[in-house]
This record gives structure tokens, C-alpha cells and sequence, in this order.
């Protein structure tokens, strides 16, 4: 008795955990989608936490494009979920069109090389 | 090569054996490295799957040894064109 009881609590469990990261997956697509240009970062545009993030916003306010920021942290589950969405491990992180582009690193060399222009042209 | 390195070399190597590796302390405190990589397997990739292929592959030095890591990527021609100028 006590057994099937265990088995059941442990597959309400297993169902809880999956509609939990599903709903946190369909949360992330929805952020994704908000904008063709979304950066997630630590603080806002007007206010970045920092420096990278600060950066980020920087090059995109500098090409003129609207984009809209997610600030992760004011956001925990966004914030370890993205990076396991993503596969990609640092904040800040840009995408256009929901495509992840890169964190801070890639989007200077991207900038400097002309290609992020390109992209954003071409997307 | 700074002997210090050469775990970094050597794992990048595991997965992408044709890399050429160059590390550079960045703090002189060996945890904030500079890595640039030249290797054909960035072929035909984008930039931030260039970063995520090394990243993949330093992921768990990344959690313990290494505490920050710049990144930059080349192919061999994207290399030679670089160096060029």
C-alpha cells in the first residue's frame, strides 16, 4: 500500500518537474520573441549592473536598433534556464530573431567586423 | 608555450585536433586566460558556435581552475588574413 503510494508521489513528482521546465520553456519563447532584437542582461539599458552588459547595450543603442532587455536578475529560473536553453553560460546574451548570437565577446567582434550589421540586415 | 597551459591546449586538442592554441594570462593570477584558436573545424560556423564548441569543452575547468576566459577564433585563412595587415 504504502509502496504504490510511494510509486504514484514520485510519478506526480516526475509530471510536476516536466510541466515545470516545459512551462519555463515556453516562458523563454515567449521572451525570445518579444522583439527581433532581445538582449538578456544584468540590469536594464538605462541602468546595466554590469560592464558587459553595459557594452552590450552600448553597440546596440550605437547600430540604432530597438531592442528589448530582459534583466535575469530579477529572475532566477529565466536566469539557469536560458543558460541550459541555450547552452551558453555567461550573461550578457544577445538574440535577433530568436537566434542566439553570442554574449559580449561576440557581439564587439561581430560589431568592429561590420557582421552583426549584416545580420541585422539580413534577418 | 607557458607550461602553466598546457591542460588548456591539451583538452581544446581532445575535441578539435588540428587547433593551433595560444594562451595568455590576463591577471597573472593563471585563472583569466586569453585563448585564441586557429583551427579548420570553425569552418562554415557561426561565431558564437565557434566560442560554444570551447566552451563546451572547457566546461569543467571552468567551474574550477579557470575563472574567466576571452575567447577568439580563426580559421587558418581568416588567421593568415589577420595577420596580414
Amino acid at each position: 500500500m504504502s509502496n504504490s503510494f510511494n510509486v504514484l508521489n514520485s510519478e506526480i513528482n516526475e509530471i510536476a518537474a516536466k510541466d515545470k521546465s516545459l512551462e519555463l520553456k515556453i516562458q523563454i519563447e515567449n521572451l525570445l520573441s518579444s522583439s527581433k532584437v532581445v538582449l538578456f542582461m544584468k540590469g536594464n539599458a538605462e541602468m546595466p549592473q554590469c560592464g558587459f552588459s553595459a557594452n552590450s547595450v552600448a553597440i546596440l543603442k550605437n547600430l540604432g536598433v530597438s531592442f528589448n532587455t530582459f534583466n535575469i536578475l530579477n529572475d532566477p529560473e529565466i536566469r539557469q534556464g536560458l543558460k541550459e536553453y541555450s547552452n551558453w553560460p555567461t550573461y550578457p546574451q544577445l538574440y535577433i530573431k530568436g537566434q542566439l548570437i553570442g554574449g559580449n565577446d561576440v557581439i564587439t567582434e561581430m560589431y568592429k567586423n561590420g557582421e552583426l550589421q549584416e545580420f541585422l540586415k539580413n534577418n | 608555450m607557458n607550461n602553466d597551459f598546457e591542460f588548456v591546449e591539451s583538452i581544446i586538442k581532445s575535441g578539435i585536433p588540428d587547433a593551433m592554441v595560444l594562451v595568455e594570462d590576463m591577471t597573472g593570477t593563471k585563472d583569466h586566460l586569453a585563448i585564441t584558436v586557429v583551427s579548420d573545424a570553425f569552418e562554415g560556423k557561426m561565431l558564437f558556435q565557434q566560442h560554444q564548441m570551447l566552451m563546451n569543452l572547457l566546461k569543467d575547468e571552468l567551474k574550477t581552475r579557470i575563472h574567466a576566459v576571452k575567447l577568439e577564433t580563426f580559421t587558418k585563412a581568416k588567421y593568415d588574413q589577420a595577420n596580414k595587415g
